[in-house]
């Protein structure tokens, strides 16, 4: 629709513009998250002024990291699951799986005279085994992820419940607790592991072949299929995928309380997917954000972490959490209108 | 050939149209004026600014600068609804249907029939079938649900949807693209019965033969402006209308058809094929270099031949092999891989990655080969798109721009581009030129052209009989899903195809 026809190019043209990683950094990481990382501000302002040093504090911030830990890491898998248009609501309950799966007695008693390792090795693969069902029923069984992961949302739960027998199982190995709920210079390694995790999907997702597959799924399913693209399996490993991230934060989350249970993670995946959406992946596919979803999970862990400094109820806390939701949606709406039209 | 400019006050008067999108400016200064009871047609390239020009009439668009007249008052639609209410109906090209209503709902979406609150389902569906009645498609039952219904099907409901309110012009952005040449008159006759009773049409088409049939006056839109206004139809001869549009003549379009070398051995060999349970086995192959050309209806098993060969549909029984080999059947993996790549007929809903950027479309099934270990290498990318851009003199020539920005003629660009970069041995087109104007489709044809000669084994379904006749060295007619002729395309005139797809007589 240009009026002047652009000059012809020049084979000297063709040269790829340089874009440092700064300004990469600059120009989408912030631009395209303004309103997230404006709401973050503005958060952290209000602790301080509501609880002044006692939010500022180093000690604080950790806490606020610790608590933002676990719901990051699955966040992580479910914004693959949410930019191929899908939905994960079983995350929270393959995460109790996970959790009580591998810290039953005769578990970590083998953990304990082998090695620690083998608890979250066991966690990572009961929750990678119970995505790729998921992700089996959901691609090649054509049934849609909302009733797969309905579904497995209440048969994982049971399940753990049944492997638990209800009861909380504390871990008593103690390499395990040590590793995992230790510190390195002075950061939990829960924290670190949330990092790893982060950056790692960052890559997957922006830089490598799955990535660029999974938004090609997301935005065009046919297009992709008739591009040769292998929709059905790619689709399967992106459930397994959410399903391993739920793994993880089961192990995290052991090593957080100290314990197995069946109660864990319950409600995760409503958190896990307000933060991926507040943080611009759309629920209809094809567009997701890894640095959105890490900033949507810090602003509610922050929220909850100045609420509880400030000795308001947890009911207070979820009004505001609605608010929020909206509120952010709303304002990544106005901004992506805004930017269509740049 | 009825009430012309000055004979009657305008209906329409559109002054010194101004819109801008950022970085561009779609319309600049433009005058436009339709007068009661006239079908004004406007003819421009892809991207000359003929969407937005109606957008804005439509209230889709706002416009940044210029005054619209409508019926002797100045208008100022800040919503498709304010452009409705004040009788203008618009049909869009891409059909904007909700496919899981049925045909009666479709129509009145929007007003809905009411009676003390509740949707009066009676009244709707007998209003809808007068109205279908009234535009030769008494067939189309009011209760069918739209998605059911064939492109053309459609095109009559939101038709039919435009009627249903008080209008006093009518917005038809390419009504015949996906129609007969039957349907397209039973068109025609519905237009004529309109502006007997003093509706103005605004009709958009690339047909030329069908504004000589229908139109009486001409705007010609190129790069944003109006480059000729209010040409009587009568008195214009196409080839003055296709220079107003591209700015040069058009002797012929279509390259000449390169000699075959007859010992060339087959690429691809489709043998006893069966689409779907009791259709008869089909048979065929095509060389390296050869454009073998599938003409027949919509509707006539086209694109499911198309499909079956690609393997997006799976066929009952029979083989697709390529260089020999044969190709796992239903599987669109296997036949990328084995060399085949498919143009689809629709563009934006089977082609394109729409909210991505050029780069991410044209890599979309070698994105493998960008990789290092499963890691893309986003210059490299950046290369080899820009070098797609340039051999297909792509505009904007930009590759992190996203593919919904573009016009018709550039998007299926990008399609061919995918399969140019990836490579391929065999190349399905499905209506390779659909929405694309004349000057984008001489290029198009050019690139099939080269590409045949590059050794690439080549199909083009299309609706237009000239494109078949004109770019392919062999024609297959097909009918009722069945090959009813094959013949070399030299030997076949379009007279003798359309007597073929009629009759679906066996030769």
């Amino acid at each position: 629709m240009s009026i002047s026809t652009p000059p012809k190019l020049e084979r000297a043209q063709a040269v790829v513009p340089r874009r440092s990683a700064m300004k990469w950094l600059l120009d989408a990481g912030l631009r395209r998250n303004l309103g997230l990382i404006l709401a973050l501000v503005l958060l952290c302002a209000l602790g301080v002024l509501t609880a002044g040093d006692r939010f500022a504090d180093s000690n604080n911030l950790m806490t606020i990291l610790r608590l933002a830990a676990v719901t990051g890491v699955v966040s992580i898998g479910a914004t693959f699951v949410i930019t191929i248009a899908g939905i994960d609501l079983s995350v929270g309950a393959i995460l109790a799986l996970a959790a009580v799966w591998a810290t039953t007695l005769s578990g970590q008693a083998f953990a304990e005279s082998t090695s620690w390792i083998f608890m979250p090795l066991t966690a990572m693969l009961i929750g990678a085994a119970a995505g790729l069902l998921n992700g089996i029923l959901i691609a090649y069984g054509k049934v849609v992820s909302f009733i797969t992961t309905l579904a497995m949302m209440a048969a994982a739960r049971g399940l753990a419940e049944i492997i638990s027998d209800k009861k909380t199982q504390l871990i008593t190995v103690d390499g395990f607790l040590q590793a995992v709920g230790g510190e390195v210079f002075g950061i939990p390694v829960i924290v670190v592991i949330f990092v790893v995790v982060a950056v790692a999907g960052w890559v997957l997702l922006n830089r490598t072949t799955f990535g660029r597959r999974t938004f090609a799924i997301g935005g065009n399913p046919e297009a992709a299929r008739l591009a040769g693209i292998k929709v059905q399996r790619h689709t399967a490993l992106v459930y397994t995928l959410a399903g391993l991230c739920a793994g993880i934060g089961a192990f995290m989350l052991m090593a957080r309380t100290t314990t197995g249970s069946a109660t864990h993670g319950t409600g995760l995946e409503l958190d896990v997917i307000a933060a991926v959406v507040i943080g611009g992946t759309l629920l209809s596919g094809g567009r997701g954000s890894i640095f959105g979803t890490v900033l949507g999970v810090l602003i509610f862990s922050a929220l909850t972490n100045i609420f509880t400094l400030n000795n308001l109820s947890l009911s207070v806390q979820l009004v505001a959490k609605g608010a929020i939701i909206v509120i952010a949606v709303l304002i990544q709406r106005q901004l992506a209108i805004r930017q269509s039209r740049t | 050939m009825t009430g012309l400019a000055g004979s009657h006050p305008a209906l329409l008067q559109m002054r010194g149209i101004e819109k801008r999108f950022p970085g561009i400016i779609a319309l600049h200064q433009v005058t436009f004026d339709v007068a009661p009871g006239e079908v004004h047609c406007l003819l421009g390239q892809n991207g000359a600014g003929k969407s937005t020009l109606i957008k804005v009439l439509a209230g889709v668009h706002q416009p940044n600068a210029g005054r619209i007249v409508f019926d002797g008052q100045d208008v100022d639609f800040s919503s498709p609804d304010d452009a409705i209410k004040a009788g203008i109906g618009t049909m869009y090209q891409e059909l904007d249907l909700v496919e899981s209503l049925t045909v009666a709902e479709n129509i009145f979406l929007g007003h809905e029939q009411t009676r003390g609150g509740f949707s009066s389902r009676k009244s709707e569906q007998s209003k809808a079938r007068e109205l279908l009645a009234r535009l030769g498609h008494p067939e189309i039952s009011p209760d069918m649900e739209v998605g059911e219904l064939s492109a053309a099907g459609q095109q009559i409901v939101s038709m039919a949807r435009a009627l249903s309110r008080e209008v006093k012009l009518i917005i038809m952005d390419e009504p015949s693209a996906v129609l007969d040449s039957e349907e397209v008159a039973n068109l025609f006759d519905t237009v004529r019965t309109l502006t007997a009773n003093g509706v103005a049409v605004i009709y958009i088409s690339h047909r030329l033969e069908e504004i000589r049939m229908i139109g009486d006056r001409i705007t010609v839109l190129k790069d944003g402006t109006a480059a000729a206004s209010n040409l009587l139809v009568s008195e214009t001869p196409n080839a003055e209308l296709i220079r107003y549009m591209t700015g040069r003549t058009i002797s012929s379009i279509f390259p000449p058809v390169r000699s075959l070398d007859e010992r060339t051995p087959p690429v691809l060999e489709v043998k006893d094929l069966v689409i779907a349970p009791g259709h008869q086995p089909i048979s065929f192959s095509v060389r390296a270099g050869e454009i073998l050309g599938l003409a027949g209806l919509v509707g006539s098993g086209r694109s499911e031949i198309l499909g079956a060969v690609y393997g997006s549909t799976k066929a009952v029984s029979g083989s697709v092999a390529v260089d020999g080999k044969k190709i796992r059947s239903g599987s669109t993996v296997a036949a990328v891989n084995a060399g085949m790549g498919l143009c689809p007929e629709e563009r934006k809903s089977q082609a394109l990655l729409l909210d991505d950027t050029l780069i991410a479309n044209f890599t979309l099934p070698s994105i493998g080969r960008f990789a290092t270990a499963g890691f893309t290498d986003g210059a490299r990318e950046y290369r080899a798109s820009m070098e797609q851009i340039e051999k297909l003199e792509l505009r904007p020539a930009d590759p992190r721009r996203e593919a919904r920005t573009l016009s018709g003629g550039n998007q299926q660009k990008i399609v061919l581009g995918r399969w140019l970069s990836h490579g391929c041995r065999v190349l399905l087109l499905d209506e390779p030129t659909r929405g694309v104007d004349v000057g984008a489709r001489s290029e198009i044809y050019q690139l099939v052209s080269e590409l045949a000669g590059s050794g690439i084994a080549i199909i083009v379904v299309s609706s237009e009989l000239e494109e078949v006749l004109g770019l392919c060295h062999q024609v297959l007619v097909v009918s009722e899903q069945r090959i009813v002729h094959r013949a070399p395309a030299g030997e076949l005139s379009e007279h003798q195809i359309l007597d073929l797809v009629m009759e679906g007589s066996t030769l």
